[in-house]
């Protein structure tokens, strides 16, 4: 009997032929992998958000084996001795098992806080790394606006997350919420008893954030990221101008293999950064707190950072209680203004703000370079001024502690941050877009003189000039046309534009020896020194 | 005729006087007699309304109490003025607040004050342990007021499980979940629990100092105070933090923001660097 001939070589073509001649994926499959992504360390800020994204479906999923979304009251008699015979619901007492009775449970637990976190820490770092690039103008509108949207959800989803422990902390969330909910004016109390089922915390609150915990806002979170991700594909990259770089092309790497890989590399990372920060920082321990209850509200009780600029917005607002004269008294509380009137408006402008750069400039072409920040002063001021408005408000929400820590009276504070409101931000905007424009200045100056070179010559007058390095050809000192990218400004930095020694945190190549010119010889080094002495030695 | 007549009449007669007017030395002896009795009733009036004088000979203080005094007039007088009356503007009387808040404010170096502030803060002690027991009698038998009960470990059988509960209800909204303290209005504190002994937080309790509430022994039961001490002791200082290796100071979401944005975001950045510079 004759041996059969095992090809190994063969194996994957042959694999691959049999499910193309099943499939016939091979010709999509080939654009996909063909997929050109330019090249850029802040291109990459989306990806922290995407891959914090699935590291909280990971966690999420091992907690809710563990958790019970019920509020019906047991008495915990877990391993946590400080609490044992306490009454608490049972969302409480699953929590604390999962902290301390489940393996692993409370580091899972801590890496879905620290992952949340993340999540929209690099939604908002990749946000203004899209504003302050100018990359979600035409045709990127939409993406934008589902970038917003993703924020807003993001919100939603921690602020659910948040409730869901029903420890003391989360109890002061929700009951802030129901506040909240029952300032806005005519359907606030119909509001809040449609969400609690009642009067504020109900029996069912803890079920129903669960289930939009879990179902609701990760479906929609997964549908906007999908349509974000699918735009991204058809709409391609933007890239920075640059050599060969055109409004019409993508100048970078294949998708397949090396971007796959540094993807998923790059995956590796986030997910070890998130579960280094969850087993080395300890985060809502939730013990401490001890279950929820009415008459329990803790000093620095504060919500998570990207809810803090409410809190701060709500301690800023002054009382101002508005009283419409029908019937015996309509009241509008101060509440609502900060915490249902400020949100609106901000998420109206953040969504908007493309169309609405477009109408001021009047510009309805298509963009796929992108701008430096200083090269659009004013809109890089007004994107200062947004964040120095967003970090008063978040410092504010902190104010307490900060008051506390820093030794400074918390009625200071407070007045600090409402003078800081209305003053910090315009002066942000003037002091951003006089930078702008210094730099622009600098930029035009180098063009036109060339670089500085640091040798000084004297002339046969006397006169000391400095001597630059023309970065045009001829005898320099021509207009240069700006190419919206850097301008070398060191003698270093001249030619290809990457540094002159590669390599990120050590240098991974020699530099290269200056070709010696034959009518100089190189230069020596100067003799040692010698001490002039009498000659004699002593003793 | 006349000046037989008094002659005649002796001394006795003279003195009485005359049914009629009285005469020089009548007069001069009476005004005395009245000037005399005046004298008497003011000195008498002021001995009675003046109580510090009588409260320093009337009870005899012991001698723990005495050295207590002679320590008071060195470094607490000029706040609190003499024999502890208080000075307006400047400190209150010590009258009736008991040896437990000597015990607190003068134990955990709070006074003698630095300056005058919105609060006293903890400071290193200027007193022997002995010393403060000194001031502690002092203020003790000026006027009485609450003490703390002996033993320097007052938490021995408190029930951790009931002490939470209590602290959670009764402490944490000033000093915190996590005994860390917490901001007051207008540069006020409620301070760390961390560095206060057994016998501080006790007297704290019973005492109220500065802008705490007095928890009496009719509110908080000498048992219960027993309960939040030992959780305060136990839980809050020594059972550390299973949640990692830093706590992050347990201040809560604030600190957790910084952290992200110090530690993730900043290590996600460089990561993304230098993959982008590998190309």
């Amino acid at each position: 009997m004759k041996r059969r001939k095992f090809d190994v070589a063969a194996v994957p073509g042959n694999a691959a032929r049999a499910v193309d001649d099943r499939f016939g994926v091979a010709t999509p499959l080939r654009r996909l992998l063909n997929k050109v992504f330019p090249d850029h360390w802040s291109f990459l800020l989306g990806e922290i958000a995407l891959f914090s994204f699935v590291v909280l479906l990971l966690t999420g999923v091992f907690l809710t084996f563990f958790y019970e979304p019920a509020m019906t009251e047991v008495i915990y008699n877990g391993s946590y001795a400080p609490l044992r015979g306490t009454p608490m619901s049972a969302a409480y007492a699953s929590t604390l098992d999962i902290s301390f009775d489940v393996r692993g449970g409370l580091i899972m637990r801590q890496m879905h806080h620290w992952a949340a976190l993340l999540f929209m820490a690099a939604i908002v770092v990749h946000m203004l790394r899209v504003f302050f690039t100018g990359a979600f103008r035409k045709p990127r509108e939409t993406n934008w606006i589902i970038g917003s949207l993703l924020f807003w959800v993001g919100f939603l989803a921690g602020f659910t997350g948040y409730s869901l422990p029903d420890d003391g902390l989360s109890g002061t969330g929700l009951r802030i919420a129901s506040a909240i909910m029952l300032s806005i004016p005519v359907i606030g109390s119909w509001v809040t008893a449609a969400v609690f089922n009642g009067e504020f915390p109900g029996t069912i609150i803890i079920s129903r954030f669960f289930i939009a915990h879990v179902l609701l806002i990760p479906g929609l979170l997964i549908a906007l990221i999908s349509v974000h991700l699918g735009l991204v594909f058809t709409q391609k990259h933007t890239q920075w101008p640059g050599p060969g770089r055109t409004n019409g092309n993508v100048v970078g790497e294949r998708m397949f293999p090396r971007y796959a890989i540094k993807q998923g590399g790059f995956f590796m990372v986030v997910f070890g950064v998130i579960a280094l920060m969850g087993g080395l920082f300890q985060i809502n321990p939730v013990w401490l707190f001890g279950p929820y209850e009415a008459w329990v509200v803790s000093a620095a009780s504060q919500p998570d950072w990207y809810v803090m600029f409410l809190d701060g917005s709500t301690r800023l607002m002054p009382d101002w209680e508005i009283t419409i004269p029908i019937g015996e008294g309509y009241v509008i509380p101060p509440l609502f203004w900060p915490t249902v009137v400020l949100p609106g408006i901000l998420v109206a402008i953040s969504l908007f703000y493309p169309f609405m750069e477009a109408r001021h400039l009047k510009d309805y072409r298509s963009h796929n370079l992108l701008q430096r920040p200083r090269d659009v002063p004013f809109r890089t001021g007004l994107g200062v001024m947004a964040v120095t408005f967003y970090v008063i408000l978040t410092l504010s929400g902190a104010n307490d502690v900060i008051a506390d820590k820093f030794q400074i009276s918390l009625n200071a504070m407070t007045w600090a941050g409402r003078i800081g409101l209305l003053l910090l931000p315009p002066l942000a905007y003037y002091v951003t877009y006089r930078i702008c424009l210094g730099l622009q200045q600098h930029d035009r100056e180098v063009l036109a003189h060339g670089v500085e070179t640091g040798i000084i010559r004297r002339l046969p007058d006397g006169r000391f000039v400095e001597v630059h390095q023309p970065l045009s050809a001829g005898n320099g000192h021509g207009e240069l046309d700006y190419a919206g990218w850097v301008v070398p400004k060191k003698m270093n930095r001249l030619g290809a534009l990457g540094p002159a020694i590669r390599g990120f945190f050590y240098p991974i190549e020699r530099p290269v020896e200056a070709p010696v010119s034959p009518g100089h010889p190189p230069v020596e080094p100067r003799p040692e020194r010698e001490e002039v002495t009498s000659g004699e030695t002593r003793p | 005729m006349t000046s037989d007549n008094d002659r005649r009449r002796g001394l006795l007669a003279r003195l009485r006087g005359r049914p009629g007017a009285p005469g020089r030395g009548r007069r001069r002896l009476g005004a005395a007699v009245r000037l005399v009795a005046a004298l008497m009733l003011a000195g008498g009036a002021y001995t009675v309304l003046a109580p510090g004088a009588a409260a320093q000979e009337n009870p005899p203080l012991s001698s723990a109490a005495a050295d207590g005094k002679a320590l008071f007039d060195v470094s607490c007088v000029s706040c609190h003025g003499r024999n502890a009356q208080g000075v307006e503007g400047r400190g209150p009387s010590l009258i009736g607040v008991g040896a437990a808040s000597v015990e607190f404010q003068v134990g955990s170096g709070r006074m003698p004050m630095a300056r005058q502030e919105a609060q006293a803060a903890r400071k290193p002690v200027v007193f022997t342990r002995d010393e403060i027991d000194q001031l502690a009698a002092y203020v003790q038998e000026l006027g009485g007021g609450p003490v703390v009960p002996a033993g320097d470990n007052l938490h021995a059988d408190g029930n951790v499980a009931i002490g939470g509960e209590l602290y959670r209800i009764n402490c944490s909204q000033c000093h915190a979940f996590s005994g860390g303290g917490g901001a007051l209005s207008s540069g006020k504190y409620a301070p760390s629990l961390r560095p206060a002994t057994d016998r501080q937080i006790y007297a704290a309790m019973l005492s109220g100092p500065q802008n705490m509430p007095v928890f009496g022994d009719n509110q908080i039961t000498p048992e219960q105070k027993a309960d939040i001490i030992a959780y305060i002791q136990q839980t809050l200082k020594d059972d550390g933090d299973p949640g990692g290796l830093f706590n992050l100071g347990r201040y809560g979401p604030s600190t957790e923001g910084v952290a992200i944005f110090l530690v993730g975001i900043v290590a996600l950045v460089f990561a993304s660097l230098w993959i982008a510079g590998k190309s």
